[in-house]
């Protein structure tokens, strides 16, 4: 696992952030994320992610449903076991309708929590940095990967410009690995919290 | 604000239009009405008078669903619509026009005794007919005939007061308590419709004016399956008319996000549309009782079989694969193709349950539905533009106008 450079600010007001976003990108740092409190509209679009493919992966997984569902529930009730049921043909696609249906909502489902979990890397047993805690609270916590030609204090000291009442130095994990929050240390307790 | 474009003209080449589709369909309605409305032959009058009954009910109750459309988006507080809510307004104007016409082709065919469009307006049929007895407090002329013209005046009304209180939003910058006393009567107002519209197209009418025709069957999904029909064409309506003024340069508030929206209503109710379609298909097919069956023999196995699966495909699985992706429901030209394609596929499904109850036999689909329908679109056309005309497009007043501006998705 790679360990990285990270320069965090943070602001406490979404109008303080979104022109501070704008800044930080058009000054060529390198955003990694921006961790907030809740949803913030139009976030996405100012630190220029691009659009999602989760809705993609969950169309194939529907499909997959309903291919499933179809050949399977055929292949038992016209080849394996045919039976006659109310007299009705064995290829009965109305009564078959629904179940095409369930599958195609049960994959789709599942498959899309479980690649949502993937991206975001959430997992049971699995760790990740948390840049500060008061993310989950009520600060808007924007973190830039530093580069070899990153000056840190500069970068504190624009950041502060901005707006931000917090600015520190880390160098942190970027992915998730094993472990358990209840078990090993807090997040908290690593974070060197320097004032600005 | 100043520099909008917020009053409407009628462009000449839409009157041009809307004047040569009415008279197309005139000649169409007057040449069918001498050849096979007022003909001797039994089968030529139903055909012209069932085609004429399943136009007028289908455009009224898609001008109807644009009233429903303001009022469920006012009932839920939606700011969205604000920036185009003229256009349902101007819409629904057209229920009292449209809601004539049909009340006089029904009232033609009570009063006419058309027994072999309503087989229950037969007296002596109904007296030796238990089931048919025993629908007798409901398929009868005096209720149908108040029932219909309560309802029609009531869509009428009701829609009429709800335009005439969003006009305040055109006059003066409202204050605090004025606005929230504006919503409040908002909600009144369009809570009383929804009611109306509930009682009336969500359950007894599409059974009297449609389902009657087979008078011993008998769905209770026919209502809500008839009421989607309408709601996804006049959905689709707004949105052709939207992209309209959009085109001439009017409209500068409402977007893309505004046409993702609509988009999200086709294909939502597209959906659920086919949901009522195959409950109440499945149940019959699995039951398979003839008394409920007989709706669905000549349909699926008879001469309708084309246009029943055709009906299909227009209307689920077109919208389905087309309208999923979200680039899609942005998309103008992709939005007016659905928006075509969905009122076209209901008005065949209005068609497929009118004349496929009454001419059994073969499918007579010519010259005379699509010259009543030539009727119908050009006066949609030429009495909606009147109406926008006479309205600023946005009531820029309104409490919500500005929600609808930053609107997005």
């Amino acid at each position: 696992m790679a360990k990285k450079k990270f320069v965090v600010g943070c602001f406490n007001d979404e109008a303080v952030l979104f022109p501070a976003v704008k800044k930080v990108r058009t000054a060529g740092y390198k955003i990694h994320d921006v961790y907030t409190p809740f949803a913030v509209h139009g976030l996405d679009h100012a630190i220029g992610l691009r659009e999602t493919s989760l809705h993609t992966a969950g169309f194939i997984y529907g499909i997959t449903g309903t291919t499933t569902a179809l050949s399977c529930i055929s292949w038992i009730f016209t080849k394996d076991w045919p039976l006659n049921i109310g007299g009705k043909p064995h290829f009965a696609l109305p009564a078959w309708i629904p179940i095409m249906f369930e599958l195609t909502v049960l994959f789709a489902a599942v498959g899309m929590v479980l690649t949502f979990c993937y991206l975001c890397q959430l997992a049971p047993f699995v760790k990740k940095h948390h840049f500060h805690p008061r993310a989950t609270d009520d600060y808007f916590v924007m973190v830039i990967e530093c580069t070899e030609k990153t000056n840190i204090e500069d970068l504190k000291a624009f950041l502060t410009n901005q707006g931000a009442l917090e600015t520190n130095f880390q160098i942190a994990e970027e992915g998730w690995w094993l472990g358990r929050y209840d078990k090993d240390e807090m997040p908290f307790e690593n974070t060197e919290v320097v004032a600005a | 604000m100043a520099s909008l474009r917020t009053q409407f003209e009628v462009p000449g080449k839409m009157k041009t239009w809307s004047y040569a589709l009415m008279g197309l369909g005139l000649v169409a309605l007057l040449y069918g009405m001498f050849t096979k409305g007022f003909s001797a032959d039994e089968h030529e009058q139903v055909h012209f008078w069932g085609t004429l009954m399943y136009n007028s009910i289908f455009w009224t109750l898609i001008c109807n669903a644009s009233m429903f459309f303001i009022s469920v988006t006012t009932l839920a507080h939606a700011g969205f619509t604000q920036t185009f809510r003229r256009i349902p307004e101007a819409i629904s104007t057209m229920v009292p026009i449209f809601g004539s016409i049909t009340f006089a082709v029904l009232m033609y065919i009570i009063f006419g005794h058309k027994h072999h469009i309503y087989h229950w307006l037969d007296t002596e049929a109904v007296a030796a007919d238990p089931i048919l007895k025993g629908k007798a407090g409901f398929l009868n002329p005096t209720f149908f005939v108040i029932w219909t013209t309560l309802t029609i005046a009531l869509w009428s009304f009701l829609g009429w007061r709800i335009r005439k209180l969003n006009n305040e939003a055109d006059q003066a910058p409202m204050d605090q308590t004025l606005a929230a006393s504006f919503i409040k009567r908002g909600t009144v107002r369009t809570a009383m419709f929804t009611v109306w519209f509930g009682l009336t197209v969500g359950s007894t009418i599409p059974w009297l004016w449609m389902m009657s025709i087979d008078a011993h069957w008998y769905s209770t999904m026919y209502s809500w399956y008839t009421f989607v029909s309408s709601f996804v064409a006049g959905i689709s309506l707004i949105a052709l008319w939207l992209i309209y003024l959009k085109n001439k340069g009017y409209l500068e508030l409402t977007g893309q996000e505004h046409l993702h929206d609509i988009g999200k209503f086709m294909f939502a109710f597209s959906i659920f549309w086919t949901y009522l379609w195959f409950s109440q298909y499945m149940l019959i097919w699995y039951a398979n009782i003839p008394e409920e069956t007989v709706y669905f023999k000549h349909r699926v196995q008879g001469p309708y079989k084309g246009i029943f699966f055709f009906n299909l495909i227009i209307n689920f699985l077109c919208p389905l694969l087309i309208l999923m992706k979200r680039a899609a429901k942005r998309n103008y030209t992709l939005v007016t193709f659905m928006a075509v394609l969905i009122i076209f596929g209901h008005w065949i499904d209005f068609y497929q349950m009118v004349m496929g109850s009454l001419m059994k036999e073969h499918v007579e689909l010519g010259w005379l539905d699509f010259g009543i329908l030539a009727f119908f679109v050009g006066t949609m056309i030429l009495f909606v533009g009147k109406a926008l005309s006479k309205k600023p497009l946005i009531a820029k007043y309104h409490p919500y106008l500005k929600e609808s501006i930053i609107h997005q998705v």
